[in-house]
């Protein structure tokens, strides 16, 4: 009998049931969306934030000094040490490989530019453009264009195994030099392929593979140094801590979290002899960027939800209030409170189960969408938040009926069969 | 004639005001009558119109926050001098009267000295007061505070004064003797350098500030007038946009509006759906309210009038107060995420209020539309 009123319920009054489990269905789909995208907002503008550069800074243990204005290194270029580009690799190798958007090595030398008969002192930075590098089976690109990603050329962007080389723009503009002509460096004839322009010291180099800037100072596969390009944690205390007075669990969690220091820690781990740490100004900022824009979209989240709770709760309890004439009718034949509110909670179980599924569904979409169209990317759900949600959509549904649903049960038959009140 | 005239007029207003007061009652009337719902619609608008509130309010100020977020990258234009030369002696107060406080400013001045055995190193005199304030992601143990005194960066230390004693530095002959009150760590070509107060460099080398580094705030359009003016200002300099500042901040700033954008719309239609259902159920039970007028003799006119009416007062009473709320909303907001309270836009409050308005206009006459044509005489008798 119970089964069957609610049935006959869903059948007859389909009109009602579909308002209500639209506004169900609507609530769902914006919570979905948003819980969607404030769960992925983090890594999305993480990922955006990438684009001010590189967050760690990889350099020989040896180092001397760098003695370097302007982007001018004053020192003799074969001094000091170098990592080895055969290491580099590695850096994919770590566990943190999935983090880890791009790296590129860079080698500046100090060169000797001849022309109409003189000659002029200046720097050659040798770096990966767009360079394929295998780790194990498989392989990605990785170089300048996706570590320093304001750098913009006009022209082409040289092969990573030609000897062609780009001209920082301040520098083509003294030279009066053009993508296309020929410049003479340290006795080698060079082809620039484009103009760099930087709005840094580049802007005065040249820019090259550099296989040839290993080659103008002899040592082959030697590095300078190398910028990594990271998606990190947010620094907390735990982050700060030196990792060697941590204890065993301690230590484990801290070696598995994607902070800058732990990831700068197992570079140092990859690369023979090496120094890795963080360059500040990127890191550090970009911590409490993500924090607060996470922490806002958190915020609009819960606006959202309350919004989208308050919609379904206006809808059931529209929904309850215009059945009193039944609820009168159920009393007059007989029923309890208890029997009438278990009718109107089973239809309210079953329509939130339904509007949940389908809202699931939309707001996935939704967030797909809003993922496409704003970040170029996806944002996928996880099916764990499923159950969460239709636990939600049952809940709130609950909620929203419960007042309606009381009012309703407490009706005296005789007003609510005559339409009164 | 004159007298006429009034009687007429008199006439005129006891048809009218009657009118008047008894559509006011009725308006009054059906409020208190039906309490519960009544307070139940106001409830759902002054959500409705708190949320729009507070969300347009953020949306509008939230760019202005994130950007004083992203100044603390440090500089977005650098000043320097052309050709490698320093810059006039005034120029530093001449930046900062074309800035007039919209932003930090810092001198920075250049030289490569040598330490006691013979290396060379590359040192920097500035304003530590200002750099404190432009580059807050330095960490430094010490600033130093009085003449003579050397913030050191840690690949250096090692170098010049791996005890922590005084040491000599030399340039071209001349020699000074600083000491260490601190070591600066940054992770970048800082870490190699030493920096002194702009003072002692220039007593020391006769070298003036060749760098002025400015953290501008503003949006794109306000950085570049600035830029513009500071080339005016100082014709010797050359003035360079911090690139790989300004144009990730300017993506990540355009990807979280859009976000935030999309939210807003979601959370907007949400909440006038949310009115809508509850309006339009609410003027639907009143049907035989409807029906009664009608059957009095009520034209359609009058009839729309009334519940429009009812409507109008609803969506600005629900308007006002929903903007309050939101206003507040959008202070908490600010001051848990962004440790600065969010100025309230009353600019926003023309479009709250007829946003709202025409929701309710909407979910009033929309049944009344339904139900025109129904006979009251069918709907007093509950079919």
């Amino acid at each position: 009998m119970f089964a069957r009123l609610v049935y006959e319920s869903f059948r007859r009054q389909k009109r009602r049931k579909l308002l209500a489990g639209a506004a169900i269905t609507l609530g769902v789909t914006v919570a979905t969306a948003m819980i969607a995208v404030a769960t992925d907002i983090g890594d999305k503008i993480n990922r955006e934030l990438r684009t001010i550069g590189a967050n760690l800074l990889v350099t020989p243990q040896e180092d001397t000094l760098d003695v370097e204005i302007g982007g001018v290194n004053l020192k003799p270029p074969s001094d000091g040490a170098f990592l080895s580009e055969a290491d580099l690799p590695k850096i994919k190798g770590t566990f943190w490989h999935n983090n880890i958007t791009g790296f590129a090595p860079m080698l500046p030398v100090n060169v000797t530019l001849q022309r109409d008969g003189g000659t002029e002192n200046l720097t050659l930075l040798g770096t990966y453009f767009a360079k394929q590098v295998s780790v194990g089976k498989e392989t990605f690109m990785t170089g300048v264009r996706s570590t320093h990603p304001w750098w913009r050329v006009s022209g082409a962007w040289p092969d990573d195994s030609s000897r062609d080389v780009l001209l920082g723009e301040r520098l083509a503009a003294r030279l009066s030099e053009r993508q296309g002509d020929e410049v003479t460096v340290s006795g080698r004839k060079l082809h620039v392929s484009g103009i760099l322009s930087t709005g840094g010291s580049e802007d005065d180099q040249i820019i090259a593979p550099i296989a040839l800037a290993q080659e103008i100072i002899g040592k082959p596969g030697a590095v300078r140094r190398v910028y990594v390009s990271a998606i990190t944690k947010p620094e907390d205390a735990l982050a700060r801590r030196d990792p060697k007075s941590m204890s065993g669990p301690l230590y484990d969690r801290w070696y598995c979290s994607p902070y800058p220091q732990s990831i700068a820690f197992q570079l140092q781990e990859a690369i023979q002899h090496s120094h890795a740490e963080q360059i500040r100004q990127v890191a550090q900022n970009e911590g409490a960027v993500l924090t607060r824009i996470e922490g806002l979209i958190f915020l609009i989240t819960l606006a959202a939800l309350f919004a989208a709770a308050l919609a379904v709760s206006a809808a059931m309890a529209t929904a309850i209030f215009e059945r009193r004439a039944e609820v009168g009718l159920m009393k007059a034949l007989g029923a309890g409170r208890l029997a009438v509110a278990c009718v109107f909670f089973a239809e309210a179980t079953l329509l939130a189960l339904i509007g949940g599924f389908v809202g699931f569904a939309a707001g996935g979409l939704l967030a797909h969408q809003i993922g496409r169209s704003i970040f170029d990317s996806q944002i996928t759900i996880p099916p764990v938040l499923l159950p969460v949600i239709l636990l939600i959509a049952v809940i709130v549904t609950f909620a929203g009926s419960a007042v309606a649903i009381r009012q309703a049960v407490r009706l005296d038959p005789v007003f609510a069969l005559r339409g009164e009140l | 004639m004159s007298l006429s005239r009034s009687a007429k007029d008199v006439a005129a207003s006891r048809t009218r005001s009657p009118h008047t007061s008894m559509f006011l009652r009725m308006l009054v009337r059906a409020a208190v009558l039906r309490r519960g719902r009544a307070l139940s619609a106001l409830f759902a608008m002054v959500v409705a119109a708190a949320v729009t509130t507070a969300m347009l309010n953020l949306f509008v100020d939230v760019q202005a926050k994130l950007r004083r977020e992203f100044r603390n990258y440090g500089a977005n234009i650098v000043l320097v001098g052309r050709d490698s030369d320093s810059l006039p002696a005034d120029a530093l107060a001449r930046v900062e009267s074309v800035l007039a406080g919209r932003g930090v400013v810092a001198p920075f001045a250049l030289v490569v000295a040598r330490t006691g055995d013979g290396q060379p190193v590359v040192v920097a005199g500035t304003d530590f007061d200002r750099v404190r304030q432009l580059d807050q992601w330095w960490s430094v143990s010490q600033w130093p505070s009085a003449p003579q005194q050397a913030l050191v960066g840690v690949r250096a230390l090692a170098v010049v004064s791996p005890k922590n004693q005084p040491f000599d530095l030399s340039f071209q002959g001349r020699t000074i003797r600083l000491t260490s009150t601190g070591t600066v760590r940054t992770g970048a070509a800082e870490d190699s350098r030493i920096y002194v107060s702009l003072a002692d460099l220039v007593s020391w080398t006769g070298v003036q500030a060749s760098t002025i580094e400015v953290a501008a705030t503003g949006s794109p359009e306000e950085i570049s007038a600035i830029m513009h003016q500071l080339e005016q200002a100082i014709p010797a300099a050359d003035v360079r946009p911090v690139r790989q500042i300004m144009e990730g901040e300017a993506r990540v700033l355009g990807k979280t509006r859009a976000t935030l954008l999309a939210a807003a719309a979601l959370i907007i239609l949400t909440a006038a759906l949310c009115v809508l259902s509850t309006l339009m159920g609410w003027v639907f039970d009143r049907r035989r309210d409807f029906a009664i007028m009608k059957a009095l003799g009520a034209s359609d006119r009058l009839l729309n009038g009334f519940f429009a009416a009812e409507a109008a007062a609803l969506g600005a009473s629900g308007a006002v107060i929903g903007f309050v709320i939101g206003i507040g909303i959008a202070a908490w907001i600010g001051r848990v995420n962004f440790h600065a309270p969010v100025v309230p836009r009353f600019s926003v409050l023309p479009f709250v209020l007829a946003g709202s308005i025409v929701v309710t206009l909407l979910s009033a006459v929309l049944p009344i539309w339904l139900l025109r044509r129904v006979q009251p005489a069918v709907i007093l008798r509950g079919e």
